[in-house]
């Protein structure tokens, strides 16, 4: 930030949501020399990205500053599979058990809570802090994870941080940063039935490219997003960093404050009432100006496909393969310049991951699914976001509907998301996933990955080819 | 941390765009616990085949690379995943500079936290680059500029803590816990609610 662009947000001119939760904590200003200190609300922690930033306090000899202010949890490489559970993860390799073993460790003798491997409420780091209401309105969120950007669907400044970086907040709770810029992504109108914020999403990566958001803390606006529920609104935080932003972030409103209503980490009573007081202001004033801004109609958008190897290469399901598409790209997905999607057989059909695992993803799957069958030769798994979205989706019993459809139904993680668990695909096998990246072998060596939506992963599932769920959607088996 | 003044080599070129940090180091090798020796997966499912023999045509195998300390990279270098694995690998592996004409924001700010310089240059500079794999290049962090045989160069800007961090070798932890009283000063004045 300029000198003048400080100036002008200390003597009150017109803030955006940004702004006001950056100026909120910036501990010492920036100038052109350092970077602001920032300070950190909430720091989540899992078992990838941390080994090496405890090992570093312990090497200087720093004790974790403030282990309240921290939440770890293990998913990256837990296993997900039933089979693996049943034999208490006997499969399990040495080199992630020992990862776990020294979460453990860490957690215990910083006195950081940890939800661990056995806890009820484990799950994906960023399915959890917001289940849990650790996540809040105005917080800084920070985590050893790219798509820590998720939590900004609440009106938190999140965004992912390196293990070094992991370390300077474990000692000071702070971090060094400068002010990134900030774009509006605006969507107009209401998304049509049968397309989903994961769709809106997909478009805009098309639309402004996998760095159109370099440096830039996006804003989601307009009357499709508040349409939305917190879980497409996480969906639509979570893709954020395929963008190349910073984060991304939604004005909370009553949606937010619904969501959050008597979760356990969320405040209580009288607390409660003033956090709400507060969290009401925590919008943009009128007149606050973006350093850049999209706007795009989404009420006409189709169900969207990615058809390369990065989330920015991607197409309407009934669309075709670019006839400017890369050579590398083509050539690894195994897709002709031309081709149509809608149609290429499918291998796999993952859905789960921190974008699509919370249990309106679910719910949306079950639609489809319902009284269907998965296509024989399709390996389908259905992998909820954590241990809590689990048991409520075998409330409802979603979990009876997978497995009737032949899907498998496993315990919470990052799963086929990472392929670093004991779950993947193949080399040469299509995937459609509702995870969010398609880069060459994210799903396993050699593995092609498709993403899309809970209810075009659900569809395609049936019909053993990447489908349009539009035409699965019957009036009587919708679920909202 | 070592200081940083001028790094001297040949180039090795990986011209594509979005070269995104799983191609860097697939997650399957992020089950360690240490920062060491992660150079020998660097690249790992474009150095070797599915059978772990190394493949000829990935510039990384070719004999012109050994040695090579200065990466010249496509547009939007190692975006995605924030695993500081890959500048690690990297690092490890004997590269000690980026060059490109955009480095995607988490990965540069792991580089630079570990002493790997993220250099970015103009399309023009950036093209010069490509058409000659092997160039030798001169890259002096203080003046901000890399400099070609010919005496073609471009200038570079480093986020200026960072550059003085690397320049004389500081470790910005330092600088953040040395700001103690201010973040104590915080707390206190702070109303404690997000
Ligand atoms: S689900 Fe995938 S993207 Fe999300 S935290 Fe896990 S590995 Fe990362």
């Amino acid at each position: 930030m300029t000198a003048t662009d400080q100036r002008q947000s200390e003597t009150g001119g017109p803030r955006t949501l940004f702004d006001k939760i950056w100026d909120r904590h910036v501990v010492v200003p920036e100038t052109n020399m350092v970077p602001a200190v920032l300070y950190v609300d909430l720091h989540l922690i899992h078992e990838v990205t941390s080994p090496q930033a405890f090992d570093l306090l312990r090497q200087r000899q720093l004790p974790v500053r403030c282990p309240e202010r921290c939440l770890a949890t293990v998913d990256h490489s837990v296993p997900t599979s039933p089979a693996s559970w049943q034999i208490r993860l006997a499969d399990m390799d040495v080199a992630p058990r020992n990862q776990i073993r020294k979460l453990d460790a860490n957690c215990g003798r910083s006195g950081i809570r940890l939800l661990g491997i056995n806890h009820s409420r484990r799950g994906i780091v960023h399915v959890i802090g917001p289940e849990l209401g650790a996540t809040q309105p105005g917080m800084t969120v920070v985590c050893g994870d790219s798509h820590t950007t998720t939590h900004g669907a609440f009106g938190a400044l999140a965004f992912g941080i390196g293990t070094t970086e992991v370390a300077h907040v474990l000692a000071t709770q702070c971090l060094l940063q400068r002010r990134p810029k900030t774009l509006a992504v605006e969507m107009r109108g209401r998304l049509p039935e049968g397309v989903t914020a994961k769709d809106a999403v997909l478009a805009m990566i098309g639309r402004i490219g996998v760095d159109g958001g370099t440096g830039h803390v996006i804003e989601f606006r307009g009357e499709a997003v508040r349409a939305m529920s917190m879980d497409a609104r996480m969906t639509l935080c979570n893709m954020a960093i395929e963008a190349g932003a910073r984060a991304g972030m939604v004005a909370p409103d009553e949606v937010t404050f619904d969501y959050l209503a008597g979760r356990p980490m969320a405040p209580k009573g009288e607390e409660w009432e003033a956090a709400i007081e507060r969290w009401r202001h925590l919008k943009g004033d009128p007149g606050a100006t973006f350093d850049a801004q999209v706007s795009m109609d989404v009420s006409d958008l189709a169900p969207q496909v990615t058809w390369g190897t990065d989330p920015g290469m991607v197409a309407p399901v009934t669309g075709r393969v670019p006839e400017s598409a890369g050579q590398a790209a083509l050539e690894y997905m195994g897709f002709a310049p031309g081709e149509p999607i809608e149609g290429r057989r499918v291998d796999v059909v993952f859905i789960g991951s921190c974008t699509n695992s919370r249990l309106s993803d679910l719910r949306q799957a079950a639609s489809i699914l319902t009284g269907r069958k998965v296509a024989k030769g399709v390996r389908a798994l259905v992998v909820p976001g954590s241990q809590e979205t689990k048991r409520r989706a075998e409330s409802e019993g979603l979990d009876r509907v997978f497995l009737e459809a032949g899907a498998e139904w496993h315990e919470s993680g990052c799963s086929m998301c990472i392929a670093m668990n004991g779950d993947r695909a193949g080399g040469g096998q299509t995937v459609v996933s509702t995870s969010n990246r398609n880069f060459e072998g994210r799903q396993g060596s050699g593995a092609r990955t498709i993403l899309a939506s809970p209810l075009t992963a659900a569809a395609s599932a049936v019909a053993g080819a990447v489908a349009d769920p539009r035409s699965f959607l019957d009036q009587k088996r919708r679920i909202a | 941390m070592e200081a940083i003044e001028i790094i001297r080599s040949r180039t090795v070129v990986l011209a594509q765009a979005n070269v995104d940090t799983d191609q860097i180091i697939p997650a399957r090798f992020l089950t360690t616990t240490s920062r060491d020796g992660l150079g020998a997966h660097l690249f790992a499912d474009h150095r070797f085949d599915a059978h772990g023999q190394p493949r000829a045509d990935f510039v990384f195998n070719t004999a012109e690379a050994a040695g090579c300390q200065v990466l010249v990279a496509g547009h939007n270098f190692a975006c995605g995943s924030s695993r500081e694995h890959a500048p690690w690998a990297l690092l490890d592996f004997g590269v000690r500079a980026v060059i490109s004409t955009g480095i995607a924001d988490i990965f540069r700010t792991n580089a630079l936290r570990n002493g790997l310089l993220p250099v970015v240059v103009d399309d023009d500079f950036h093209k010069k680059l490509l058409a000659s794999p092997g160039t030798e290049v001169e890259i002096d962090l203080r003046r901000g500029t890399v400099t070609l045989p010919d005496g073609a160069h471009a200038e570079f800007e480093i986020e200026p803590f960072a550059r003085f961090c690397l320049l004389e070798g500081v470790d910005p932890l330092g600088y953040l816990l040395s700001k103690e009283p201010e973040i104590r000063h915080y707390e206190g004045e702070r109303a404690w609610r997000p």
